[in-house]
């Protein structure tokens, strides 16, 4: 095996995202995806997944500034870059769909427009030519008559369609990293499922990277090879699926676990796991651990430096308490 | 889209139809219309005289029903002073004011658009606020006190320019430019908070993930957006300028529509005067409907 | 409707809030300035405002040659004191200006209430008000009802008044509208209050904010058209000193002495830019949703 085949498509060393002097949203995450691999970052909304997702592709809105060790793209570090070579990259080798279907696409031009203008814009083409792209991936997504489809408007395609489209357009000059921020989110949940079974059938076919964003843990079982639970702009455990799910660790992960009924499991009229509090807006130079404030395991010692520990071979997590050692929850 | 259209179509009508009668009411506000007409000179005789020319013995819902026929046909009557034809008074200075009135829509866009984009793009910078500061001074602006600066020293001083009349094309150019002063600081706002708005919207942040260039975001994908309430704006800010013209005409001795309608309402000649107000309004509601027509054309929801 | 409220972004504004507050500040100064003028204005006077003197006609201004320290602004062309004209006419453009807005407002936040509260068919009645009144040309039927009524200060306010309520009807309906549909309204319904309460203690409060600032648009708009009906020669009839007749009888004589009109030109700017600043500023302050 080369080299290019075993180094990950994406990987970011020590991200870190600030709103001027007051926020930070990311802290010192760090993760890799591999080819052909799905790597889901998952937490509650407000954790920084999707700021996370925006400063990859250097789209952070006004006042947000990023730094970070590295982030390698198919060994060309995105930091070094100029906002034009940036611009080159966006919509050609890496993608991106978004949570909102129903206001993502411009309603004052048709689908076939919106789409063919990634191809040419990337692929210096004639309009024809991109049309009939657009015609390809319509078809490829699922959506019949897509020749009828590239001539309508926005407003004309329910939130399915609309998603489709979004997910065929960022296909359009073949991605070599599809970054998906809760694409699912704001659809009925069989519509829901008919988009994931896609965009699992798409990445397995074209050799996908996938970064996918979901705050949603069934998701992750189903669709992810690896797992990035955040919370309050860290990583607080990530491994393989199989690993973290076998084993949660943190106690935040194992909050999010028990907030999933499991059929069989769960007794009727037994309540429902749920994690009391919302996350903290952290400040630049906090220290200790960001979940302490929520945590049923927390002790003055969580006001210090956590240590990132592993919990298998591929599995880690970070909280001062070992992995499964007996837990007693502070009064 | 017919039903709607037709819906529109009709509310013009009545619309025009109250103005009929509002502009017949304001001739009649005077307490006796026949002695105005007549003059502070003239003897009770010459008064009976004219009443009975004129119809004005007639039941008032006589003479407006008669009026307003006649209007209908295109026949707004004789003009009191000059003893022809109203529509003929009207139709011959109608260029010049149209002229007047495009020229100002014409500068103000010019202006407005290109600044309130700039605006946009770099909101909450120094550019930005000098942009909404030359918007506030503008709309301080009285239109002919600044028509009278600029005759002073565009005219007088520096003799650039024709301080009056539109002979040559050049004497459109102050009236035009003091017509388009107060279009510009509405006309510039709303480009500024509609793209502002745009610039905001999800749509925009696809287009930066597309890799599109920053002007084609701002150009194609924001300004479309941005465009339909400007579109609205500048429609009805161009008839509030036919309708300024009144003031700027006679600011700048321009022989169009708005100075004989104030050489008309000072030397009580109504049925001018009736003329241009409806006439004016008929071209408000055609500009309006049009306004609506092109935004069906800008955004395809309103299509249907 | 095309003069309806549209939201305004704001954050700009947000990010140097101490130039706002400057901005406002002088706003309210100059207001506050021309309201103090405009009342004590038969103390602040240094001469009788209608005194002619034809011997001591167009005198400049003290910063040109030739001027007198007894007429600091100079005098006009009939030898009366500019100054005193100008202080005067403080005054007649805030009566204007003020009486314009109560008389505009009554009638479009009347209006404007109604068909926002109760919709249907009163609403279509309102729109169809507000373009009828928009489509009637403003300063052209102004001009010939105060020909026709004949020139007096009380005819202006009126005719102005009569005039200038769409910009009200069009708020005062939206923000109505937006109300109706929250909770509190309906309970105070369910309640068992009258209507008349409802509007009067429920709504009219809750839009306030929303029409101080149109007020504030509209002052402008009612002294500027004030100034070019009177240059026109169809506004305050003379010798009253309003600042556009001052304006058009300096007319003739503003090629030998531009002062003559830019004195009181400028004033009009000032005071119309304050009211300006003033809205602006109560708008941010007030968070009222309104395009200009």
């Amino acid at each position: 095996m080369t080299s290019s085949m075993t180094e990950p498509v994406l990987s970011i060393a020590n991200l870190r995202v600030a709103f001027g002097a007051r926020t930070e949203a990311v802290r010192g995450l760090s993760l890799t995806v591999g080819r052909g691999k799905t790597h889901c970052m998952v937490g509650e909304s407000g954790c920084g997944k999707s700021i996370s997702a925006l400063s990859l592709m250097n789209l952070l809105p006004r006042g947000a500034t990023r730094s970070a060790d590295h982030i390698r793209f198919q060994g060309q570090d995105l930091l070094g870059l100029s906002d034009r070579e940036m611009a080159r990259l966006r919509g050609d080798k890496i993608a991106m769909i978004f949570q909102e279907p129903m206001t993502s696409l411009n309603p004052a031009y048709t689908t076939g427009s919106q789409m063919a203008e990634v191809f040419e814009r990337h692929r210096r083409t004639t309009r024809r030519q991109a049309m009939d792209r657009a015609d390809e991936l319509l078809a490829r997504v699922g959506i019949t008559a897509p020749g009828m489809r590239l001539g309508q408007y926005p407003h004309q395609l329910s939130g399915g369609l609309r998603q489709r489209v979004m997910i065929a357009m960022a296909l359009m000059c073949d991605p070599e990293l599809l970054i998906a921020d809760e694409p699912t989110t704001a659809l009925d949940v069989t519509v829901q499922a008919q988009l994931l079974r896609l965009l699992q059938t798409l990445q397995q076919e074209l050799g996908l990277a996938l970064l996918l964003i979901t705050h949603d843990l069934g998701i992750v079982a189903r669709m992810a090879h690896r797992v990035s639970v955040m919370y309050a702009g860290q990583v607080v455990e990530s491994g393989t699926v199989s690993e973290v799910f076998a084993a949660p660790t943190h106690p935040y992960t194992r909050g999010l676990m028990a907030c999933i009924p499991v059929p069989g499991t769960t007794r009727t009229g037994e309540p429902l796991g749920s994690i009391p509090g919302v996350v903290p807006r952290i400040p630049p130079g906090f220290v200790g651990c960001g979940f302490r404030d929520r945590c049923d395991f927390a002790t003055p010692d969580c006001a210090q430096t956590v240590p990132l520990r592993g919990a298998g071979s591929d599995h880690s997590y970070l909280c001062r308490l070992p992995p499964d050692g007996t837990r007693v929850a502070a009064a | 889209m017919h039903l709607f259209l037709i819906r529109r179509l009709l509310l013009a009508a009545l619309v025009c139809l109250t103005v009929l009668v509002i502009s017949f009411t304001l001739t009649r506000l005077s307490g006796d219309l026949a002695a105005s007409i007549a003059g502070p000179n003239a003897t009770a005789a010459d008064i009976a005289i004219i009443t009975r020319n004129y119809g004005l013995d007639r039941p008032l819902a006589v003479q407006f029903l008669d009026w307003a026929r006649h209007a209908a046909e295109g026949d707004f009557g004789r003009s009191f002073l000059y003893h022809v034809p109203v529509w003929g008074l009207i139709s011959d200075r109608l260029p010049i004011t149209l002229t007047l009135g495009l020229t100002g829509l014409a500068i103000a866009l010019t202006i407005s658009l290109p600044l309130g984009i700039l605006a946009a793009a770099r909101e909450g910078s120094a550019i930005d606020r000098g942009i909404m500061l030359v918007a506030l001074l503008g709309q301080a602006m009285p239109g002919f006190w600044f028509g009278l600066v600029m005759i002073i020293v565009l005219g007088l001083d520096l003799q650039w320019l024709p301080i009056s009349g539109v002979d040559t094309w050049q004497g459109y150019i102050m009236p035009g430019i003091v017509l388009a002063f107060s279009a510009i600081p509405a006309l510039m706002r709303l480009t500024r908070s509609g793209m502002i708005d745009a610039l905001a919207a999800d749509y925009i942040r696809t287009a930066r993930a597309k890799g599109l260039s920053r002007s084609k975001i701002i150009l194609k994908h924001a300004l479309r957006n941005a465009a339909m309430p400007v579109v609205s704006i500048a429609a009805v800010q161009l008839g509030f300028m036919l309708g300024g013209s009144v003031v700027i005409e006679s600011v700048f001795a321009v022989p169009g529509v708005g100075y004989l309608a104030w050489d008309s309402i000072s030397k009580n000649d109504f049925p001018v005067v009736q003329a241009i107000v409806l006439f004016l309004a008929v071209i408000y509601i055609a500009l309006t409907l049009l306004a609506d027509m092109m935004n069906a054309l800008l955004d395809p929801r309103l299509r249907g | 409707m095309t003069s309806m409220s549209v939201p305004q972004t704001m954050r700009a504004e947000r990010r140097l809030p101490a130039l706002r507050h400057l901005a406002t500040l002088l706003g309210a100064l100059i207001v506050g300035a021309a309201l103090l003028i405009a009342i004590f204005a038969p103390y602040l006077v240094p001469h009788d405002p209608f005194a002619q003197d034809l011997n001591l006609r167009l005198i400049p201004p003290f910063w040109m040659d030739g001027s007198q320290p007894m007429h600091l602004l100079g005098t006009d062309q009939l030898g009366r004191d500019y100054l005193s004209r100008l202080i005067y006419g403080t005054r007649v453009s805030m009566l204007i200006g003020v009486l314009t807005v109560i008389a505009s407002g009554l009638i479009g936040i009347t209006l404007g209430i109604l068909g926002g509260f109760y919709g249907g068919r009163t609403d279509d009645l309102v729109m169809f008000l507000i373009t009828c009144r928009l489509s009637i040309p403003l300063i052209l039927v102004a001009l010939t009802v105060v020909a026709l009524v004949g020139s007096s200060l009380t005819v202006v306010i009126l005719t102005l008044g009569l005039l200038l309520w769409d910009r009200f009807a069009v708020v005062a309906r939206a923000t109505t509208m937006q109300l109706r549909s929250l909770d509190y309204i309906a309970a105070a319904q369910a309640a068992g209050a009258s209507r008349a309460h409802v509007l009067l203690r429920e709504v009219l409060p809750n839009i306030a904010h929303h029409l101080v600032v149109v007020a504030t648009l509209e002052m402008a708009l009612a002294i500027l058209l004030e100034a070019a009906l009177s240059f026109l020669g169809l506004g305050v009839p003379p010798p009253l000193p309003s600042w556009g007749l001052m304006i058009a009888e300096a007319k003739e004589y503003m090629f030998f002495s531009p002062w003559v009109i830019m004195i009181p030109g400028v004033a009009l700017f000032v005071l119309v830019l304050g009211i300006n600043l003033l809205g602006d500023g109560l708008r941010d302050m007030l968070g009222a949703e309104l395009q200009r």
